[in-house]
């Protein structure tokens, strides 16, 4: 009925149609719906099932348990504060609607209904925002609209607070799909992660609503740091057991505390070959030696230097980033030497931000892009260095 | 003493980035970045330059400009800081002169490699800007040697990542009216923000 509906719609959008201007977004529609009509005609040919629909839908399953323990995750941290404070916490809109609906966060799905309340506006003026910059650009440009936004949209609120103002999404999405991705020519053309880059923007535009203390619980004014922050206080005191930060019990961005889920999402990702294992491992490797370097070298002032690398595991956005963020196949490095290079860099990079720089008590999302703009050069060097061994064993000969 | 030097070398490369944190030298950074090779042979040029030119300017400030530097010559009053920018930028023309006809007679091959990047060095605002901030933070002779080799490296390193992305680009579908140097100045824009990770570190 649907394919009916669509296949008489198609007139409209073809050559001479009245509609030819918004083919873009028909297309699009179609597509997701069912199958790209665009085939590729001529040779190179590749005939695989993996287009770019599946990759793009497997890293959104893939997303699948960080996204459920997260909806959980901002339900019980709000309870949690809520049962442990007195009468008279003033509750932001989203607890009055959930009290309003008569949802309670005490239960399992109580929880996980409250913490959809928080994260699906995100999530709507994400896709709605992101989504018409890409049907403007599309329409504009002339060029399709593809799967690669379902990701982007969905891995932007998965890194922001519980508590960001939605106009900020709006900027947020509006800077990561224009300047980090559309300016460059739309999906696997950019240099830097669009989620990342949108991010960063508001890091650094509107560092009140997004780092510090206050915003990691959905509730207003209630401070309460995340582990990570604490560590750079008085690292063995984090006010939290380590099984309970794998598991993701701890306060921090919307999908990102739960490194099992985290976990999961890697083992989806290593199976299907979509994500490379190779930047994953080489992340961890890249964290684990510099972490242990600065246990070795030790220091009395800054407690961070004490942090074992199993802590870095599962604090802040380390495992999200390293499974879902680093491994992006557009802006991660290309060449299987590269991606080992690029990977242990970024590790190093997390580590050393994290234990090194007071101004920030999380690295992960500038490493990755840190790693992202030098990815470009690691593949040039590589391939150089690739081009000249052969050329050295051929002239032996 | 020699941590002392190591946190100035790394605080020279990478967070006071000549290109992407104080943003000098901007016009060869955008125009030379096109190809990696070429990119490497002007940043190998930018050290070079950038290593001598810096510590014999601080050898010509501490030594014949500060107030009271002429001693030796017994006008102790003297104060020739005002003749500053034009020394600074005398001495770097001079050095890059010699130094391209010394490699010219030594090592033809570099000479050539470098080509016409070493004379356009003459002009690049990094390496002034390296001898300005030299004189203006106070810098001992080994400090000067130290942080001239490493903001040359930093901002090397910047050129040359620039040059990977601006290779990767060719495959990107730019809107007509960036093409150029518009998406050039967005991306080492963007480039300066993952660069932001290292503002605030203390050493």
């Amino acid at each position: 009925m649907l394919r009916k509906w669509l296949d008489r719609l198609d007139p409209n959008f073809a050559k001479n149609g009245k509609l030819k201007r918004w083919f873009p977004l028909y297309e699009a529609i179609d597509a997701f719906l069912y199958n790209t009509n665009s085939v590729t005609k001529g040779s190179p040919h590749v005939r695989d099932a993996l287009d770019l629909k599946r990759m793009m839908t497997t890293v959104v399953i893939a997303l699948g348990p960080a996204v459920l323990f997260g909806l959980y995750n901002i339900g019980y941290q709000v309870n949690r504060v809520l049962a442990a404070a007195a009468e008279g916490v003033s509750l932001p809109w989203q607890m009055k609607l959930a009290a309003l609906l008569g949802i309670t966060p005490a239960t399992i799905w109580g929880a996980v209904l409250v913490g959809a309340i928080y994260f699906i506006p995100v999530y709507i003026v994400c896709m709605a925002v992101g989504g018409a910059w890409e049907v403007l650009f599309a329409v504009v440009r002339k060029h399709e609209i593809n799967e690669g936004f379902l990701v982007t949209g969905l891995l932007f609120p998965l890194i922001l607070p519980p508590t960001i103002p939605l106009w900020q999404v709006a900027i947020g999405v509006s800077f990561g799909v224009v300047i980090g991705k559309e300016v460059f020519g739309g999906v696997g053309m950019n240099i830097l992660n669009p989620a990342l880059t949108a991010r960063v923007f508001l890091f650094f535009a509107y560092p009140l609503q997004i780092t510090g203390d206050a915003v990691w619980i959905g509730l207003d004014g209630v401070s309460s740091a995340t582990p990570l922050a604490r560590a750079a206080e008085a690292f063995p005191q984090l006010g939290t057991s380590w099984w309970d930060a794998f598991w993701g019990f701890i306060p921090g961005s919307m999908g990102e505390t739960s490194t099992f889920a985290c976990l999961l999402g890697a083992l989806v990702l290593i199976v299907t070959g979509i994500g490379s294992w190779r930047i994953m491992i080489a992340i961890l490797t890249g964290m684990t030696g510099l972490s242990l370097l600065l246990n070795l070298v030790g220091s009395t002032s800054n407690p961070m230097f004490a942090m074992p690398p199993w802590w870095h595991l599962v604090l802040g956005g380390f495992a999200f980033g390293a499974v879902f963020m680093a491994t992006d196949p557009v802006s991660a490095a290309i060449s299987n030497t590269g991606k080992w290079i690029y990977g242990l860099l970024i590790g190093a990079m997390v580590v050393m931000i994290r234990v090194l720089n007071p101004a920030f008590p999380e690295g992960m999302m500038l490493a990755i892009l840190f790693g992202n703009v030098f990815a470009p050069i690691i593949d040039k060097l590589v391939v150089m260095r690739h081009i000249k061994q052969r050329r050295s064993r051929y002239e032996e000969r | 003493m020699l941590e002392h030097y190591l946190s100035l070398f790394i605080k020279s490369i990478f967070i006071e980035n000549m290109a992407l944190a104080f943003f000098l030298g901007m016009c060869t950074f955008l125009a030379v970045s096109k190809r990696v090779e070429t990119s490497l042979g002007l940043g190998v040029a930018v050290v070079a330059v950038q290593a001598i030119t810096v510590p014999v300017n601080n050898l010509i400030y501490n030594h014949v400009l500060k107030a009271g530097a002429l001693e030796w010559l017994g006008f102790g009053e003297l104060d020739l800081t005002f003749l500053g920018l034009i020394t600074y930028i005398g001495v770097i023309a001079a050095i890059v002169q010699i130094l391209e006809m010394t490699l010219d007679k030594y090592f033809p091959a570099l000479y050539n490699a470098l080509g016409i990047f070493l004379p356009l060095i003459t002009v690049n605002c990094a390496i002034l800007g390296g001898s300005l901030l030299m004189v203006e933070r106070n810098y001992t002779f080994g400090e000067s040697v130290v942080y001239g080799f490493g903001s040359g490296i930093g901002w090397a390193l910047a050129i040359v990542a620039l040059a990977g992305i601006r290779e990767k680009m060719k495959y990107s579908n730019v809107p007509a009216g960036l093409r150029g140097l518009g998406i050039t100045f967005i991306t080492a824009g963007l480039m300066a923000l993952a660069f932001m990770l290292f503002s605030g570190i203390q050493l």
